[in-house]
């Protein structure tokens, strides 16, 4: 249908335009009270943590997942885990197998004969304590949450069990706890973290392959870590501003 | 004002009334302290029971072993990675710390795996180095190339 001109006065465009600015003065009113609610990193004071995974130093030996599992009480059976480490072969004839028998926690076995690797490697998996948190965002009772430090967190005494938090991730990093009936994640050992030791994975890594740190001290472990090495992140895609780097991270990981 | 309508509004107007009481009621003592959720749970997030000490715990006591440790290969692992958790050890020292003494515990790390990487890790293929023998029968664990 074609606009007929002549009913577009001064008044009504006047009108219009003023409605418009109105609108775009009362939404910046209403920003800080805005429903979406991320938490920030803090500049300057304040920790703000992030995680380093160097996977040239991972030997695939599922010390993390071990002590990770005894640490939290996570359920022995081979799908609840906070924490794992996958092994991904790339054949010569460019297949891409990824092996991860109960996380890691009983060892490895190389399915494919030495002579038909292209390459392989162990990726150790866990929370990536996004600063964008999917699955914090879509917590319906305000259960699951980003600490100010940057961790994201859940309140288990609040928490419904709706499962919601548990398909946002992307990263299949949480779980339903089948005793609690609750969701359950990495915390990074908070707990640790607040009593001065390192959280469970971190200690028990043998190699040094973990490092965590804040990521607001340019002298920390982490800090460091991202300043010599080239790091990437899982999807980075999905802008989730994962806090979790690797270093030497194939593009076959997903 | 039509009738219709103030008995609406008054219905409206009970409405939120029972909302607002039942927020107030409802709500937890530290809920937006930081953010939409529950400004406690850090704290009691924060008083779950670390369960491992760590090296320097067990150095307090066991200070031999540590500097055989200390001069060795192994020096860098934490005691607990091999012997498993030491918080109920550190309360009551009766509690003995069981431990794998077959070559399990080993080739948990020292396997053969192509994924491995050679120069981190001294690998070893179980089915030719001294088949079905304890490690520890020629290395100690402390100290292994003693």
């Amino acid at each position: 249908m074609a606009i007929e001109k002549e009913n577009f006065s001064r008044r009504d465009f006047i009108k219009n335009s003023s409605m418009f600015a109105g609108g775009v003065v009362f939404a910046s009113l209403i920003n800080p009270y805005k429903f979406v609610f991320a938490t920030k990193q803090p500049k300057g004071k304040g920790k703000w943590y992030g995680i380093g995974i160097d996977i040239e130093k991972c030997i695939g030996c599922g010390s993390c997942a071990r002590a990770c599992k005894i640490e939290n009480n996570v359920p022995d059976d081979p799908f609840f885990f906070r924490n794992w480490v996958e092994q991904y072969t790339i054949t010569n004839d460019e297949r891409i197998l990824v092996s991860s028998p109960n996380g890691g926690i009983d060892g490895f076995k190389q399915p494919v004969p030495e002579e038909d690797i292209y390459k392989t490697f162990f990726v150790p998996k866990m929370c990536n304590h996004c600063a964008k948190s999917p699955c914090t965002q879509v917590c319906p009772v305000g259960a699951s949450f980003e600490s100010p430090e940057g961790l994201a967190l859940v309140d288990q005494s609040y928490c419904i069990g709706c499962g919601y938090c548990v398909q946002a991730c992307p990263y299949g990093c949480r779980y339903i706890d089948p005793v609690k009936g609750v969701v359950d994640k990495c915390t990074l050992c908070y707990h640790r973290l607040e009593k001065g030791l390192d959280p469970a994975c971190m200690m028990a890594c043998p190699t040094g392959a973990r490092i965590y740190g804040d990521l607001n001290d340019k002298n920390s472990a982490v800090s460091l870590f991202l300043k010599e090495h080239n790091c990437a992140v899982l999807k980075p895609q999905l802008n989730t501003e994962s806090k979790l780097f690797y270093n030497d991270l194939s593009q076959e990981v997903h | 004002m039509p009738l219709q309508v103030k008995r609406l509004l008054l219905v409206f107007a009970i409405f939120i009334g029972i909302m607002l009481v039942l927020k107030y009621v409802l709500t937890p003592d530290s809920w937006r302290e930081y953010g939409p959720y529950r400004g406690n749970a850090i704290g009691e997030i924060a008083s779950q029971q670390a369960k491992y000490v760590q090296k320097e715990s067990c150095a307090d006591c066991h200070d031999s072993i540590a500097e055989i440790k200390s001069r060795g290969e192994h020096i860098n692992l934490q005691c607990e990675i091999c012997h498993g958790p030491g918080y109920q050890h550190v309360d009551d020292e009766n509690f003995k710390m069981e431990i794998t003494k077959n070559s399990t515990l080993c080739l948990q790390c020292h396997t053969m795996n192509a994924a491995s990487p050679k120069n981190i890790i001294k690998q070893i293929d179980a089915t030719e180095h001294n088949e079905g023998e304890e490690c520890i029968t020629c290395h100690n664990p402390h100290q292994p190339w003693l």
